[in-house]
């Protein structure tokens, strides 16, 4: 037969707790238990509450640009939550500070970043997290390295690297995604899809019906999920994972959720963005559903959501302030971090920089000898 | 003592360095089984296995972005690019990452990693297999470069590279790669990153070069006229550069010629010249003169020699030099 089908591929898609907080129980087995669901539940309003103090704090004028996480912080927080803290690696974009958060990045650490203090990139031994990555897509090429290392060394950890979906239109992805498959490095990808790059809608990035399919060509298994239920992305998460520990390679998965902020404190997503859409989403916020189903169990209440909201205004009133209590930084801190070594040259500006320009001074040609001989 | 040529050195160096320190890896395109397109690495996949010599897939920035992400989880990678032309995909995660994490992070995250590159014109290649793009990752703040001319320094300077907790672009020669044996020995040594040395002492010019013009330049010195007495200094650190062995061959001579196969404008030639004029003004007989590839793109191979500076070019320039 001259022509024939060679190869077919299909793309699953997996909710598991619907908009309207319905729970597949059989689905959901074996993934969170109530506690954790709470604790989860908790940490969003957390997160959320560090975003609009952080939104105000831009809008006010003491932080710089910011990113908002609205909308996205039951994708961050489910897989993150999935991955082993200490053993595995997070390799985030900037819409994760939930996943970075619960693998131990101290919370101020990320405004001290959007602060524009490098401190704020300085991961304390041990945390397992590297720092927010503000080129799109490079950072995925980073978790196939260290995924591949894992592997040299026959360490059972993974590398989970997040990404938009406006990244999976650059280069690196593919590379990525192609050395992963290739060396079947233990490496997770999740794509927070969360439908806006900037102005950019989706539909432009890709003719793909969905991004999970783009899994299909580099040979890995992909799976496209509700972003917004914990017990979904929970449950993507935590089966990669497991297959990349058992020498089974890479995964994708593609969390379908919405940006509900602007791209950053920069943009006006009004000038693009179709105000029905936003409120569809709006409706879908992860923080509605997850109280709608915790309350329907009878895990919360109105008096659990006050004590809770007036924790995390204390916990952000306290990031906040640790943020802003730490002194600007010394210039001398960019030189000393240039190298181990500095060069001559380098240590010689660094010294010089209070007291001088950063060009020659006379005596460095030797003037003052030359006009004593001379005299 | 054994004699080896440039690729040998390369390839004896990376196979030491890989038995004192398993965190050392080899990867690249083509670099392992059949050895690397310059047969650099011949040898070391079938010693090493598979996983510490990777054939990886045909994609530069690939390379160095998981090379990083290697250095990151603690090893030592050493990736080849397969020629210079081709670092142009790769810019982005070297530059942008590699050269950059330490400071981002202050210094909580670090990349050593040497990224090894055949360059330079002068074997005829095709197409983009002849640059000499030093100075742009000179400007690169966070990179270390050097280029070994012989294979005694190669040994050293590579084993200096993969040893350093910083990033180092790695360049090769790729005209000397067989053109002469020398003594290499079997013995652990380093040869200092920031060290230039001093090939022929003299008195009254000095030329500092760096690569395959070292050559050029000892030829250059045989043609001169017989009272001319010349200095000669293979820089073999491109950055950060060894100013003081410049600076004290320019007081000493008062006059310096830099020769370089890249172009003239912007080249390394400019921020010697610099240098020189800072630190040495007092001394100088001469304006300082670059003998370096023209401000044009590199020719196909037909016309190499006419861009790149051969012996009559730099030995004219030195008589311009002296001519003050």
């Amino acid at each position: 037969m001259p022509r024939k089908t060679v190869f077919q591929a299909s793309v699953e898609f997996l909710q598991i707790l619907d908009e309207d907080a319905k729970l597949d129980a059989k689905l959901a087995k074996d993934t969170l238990t109530d506690d954790e669901v709470k604790f989860l539940y908790e940490q969003m309003i957390i997160n959320r509450q560090l975003d609009e103090i952080a939104f105000k704090l831009q809008r006010s004028g003491r932080m710089g640009t910011y990113p908002q996480n609205k909308g996205q912080e039951a994708a961050a927080l489910g897989s993150g939550f999935a991955a082993k803290k200490g053993s595995d690696y997070i390799v985030p974009c900037y819409r994760e500070n939930g996943s970075m958060f619960l693998h131990g990045l101290p919370m101020h650490y990320v405004l001290l970043h959007w602060m524009g203090d490098e401190r704020g990139n300085q991961i304390p031994d041990g945390v397992n997290v590297t720092p927010i990555a503000i080129p799109i897509g490079t950072q995925m090429l980073h978790a196939t390295g260290m995924a591949m290392a894992f592997k040299i060394r026959k360490e059972p950890r993974v590398a989970v690297t997040y990404f938009g979906d406006g990244a999976t239109s650059e280069g690196d992805f593919h590379e990525a995604m192609n050395f992963a498959g290739s060396f079947q490095a233990p490496v997770v990808f999740f794509c927070q899809n969360n439908q806006w790059a900037i102005s950019v809608p989706r539909e432009t990035q890709t003719n793909c019906e969905t991004i999970a399919q783009k899994s299909v060509a580099y040979g890995m298994p992909g799976i496209q999920c509700d972003g917004n239920d914990l017990f979904a992305v929970f449950r993507a998460t935590r089966e990669a994972l497991d297959r990349a520990r058992a020498g089974g390679g890479p995964s994708f998965i593609e969390a379908v959720t919405y940006r509900l902020a602007d791209h950053t404190t920069a943009d006006d997503a009004k000038r693009y963005r179709d105000p029905e859409e936003v409120e569809a989403w709006a409706s879908k916020d992860p923080i509605i559903r997850h109280r709608k189903y915790l309350e329907a169990k009878g895990l919360w209440d109105d008096a659990k959501q006050a004590e809770t909201e007036a924790r995390a205004k204390t916990i952000v009133q306290e990031i906040v302030r640790a943020a802003e209590g730490i002194e600007k930084p010394s210039v001398e801190e960019v030189f000393d971090s240039t190298f181990a070594e500095l060069p001559p040259e380098i240590r010689r500006q660094r010294d010089t920089l209070r007291t001088s320009s950063i060009g020659q001074e006379p005596d460095q040609a030797g003037l003052r000898a030359h006009e004593e001989a001379r005299a | 003592m054994p004699e080896r040529n440039l690729v040998q050195a390369i390839n004896h160096a990376l196979a030491h360095e890989m038995e004192r320190d398993e965190r050392v890896v080899v990867l690249g395109e083509d670099v392992g089984f059949n050895g690397g397109v310059f047969r650099v690495t011949e040898g070391l996949q079938a010693r090493f296995g598979r996983d510490r010599v990777v054939d990886t897939p045909l994609a530069e920035s690939g390379i160095m972005g998981t090379a990083i992400g290697l250095a990151m989880a603690d090893m030592r990678p050493v990736p080849e690019i397969q020629f210079e032309g081709f670092l142009g995909p790769a810019y982005d995660q070297l530059v942008n990452h590699a050269a950059r994490y330490r400071t981002r992070t202050r210094s909580a995250i670090t990349i050593p990693l040497t990224v090894r590159v055949p360059v330079g014109g002068g074997i005829h290649a095709p197409e983009l297999h002849s640059d000499s793009p030093e100075a742009i990752y000179a400007h690169t703040p966070g990179l270390k470069v050097v280029m070994p001319s012989t294979p005694y320094d190669a040994k050293g300077l590579l084993l200096a590279a993969i040893r350093d907790p910083d990033p180092v672009l790695y360049f090769e020669p790729k005209r000397v790669y067989r053109s002469f044996k020398e003594e290499v020995p079997d013995e652990d040594y380093t040869i200092p990153i920031g060290q230039a040395k001093v090939v022929s002492e003299g008195t009254d010019i000095t030329v500092i070069t760096w690569g395959a013009p070292v050559f050029q330049c000892l030829a250059a010195m045989d043609a001169l006229p017989e009272d001319v007495s010349m200095e000669l200094i293979d820089l073999r650190t491109i950055y950060p550069i060894d100013m003081d062995t410049v600076i004290e061959s320019v007081r000493k001579t008062g006059r310096a010629v830099v020769v370089h196969e890249a172009p003239k404008t912007c080249g390394m030639g400019a921020e010697i010249s610099s240098i020189i004029q800072e630190h040495c003004f007092l001394h100088l007989e001469a304006p300082v003169q670059r003998v370096a590839g023209f401000d044009t793109v590199m020719p196909y191979y037909k016309l190499e020699l006419e861009y790149l500076p051969e012996a009559p070019r730099i030995e004219k320039g030195i008589m311009e030099c002296l001519a003050y």
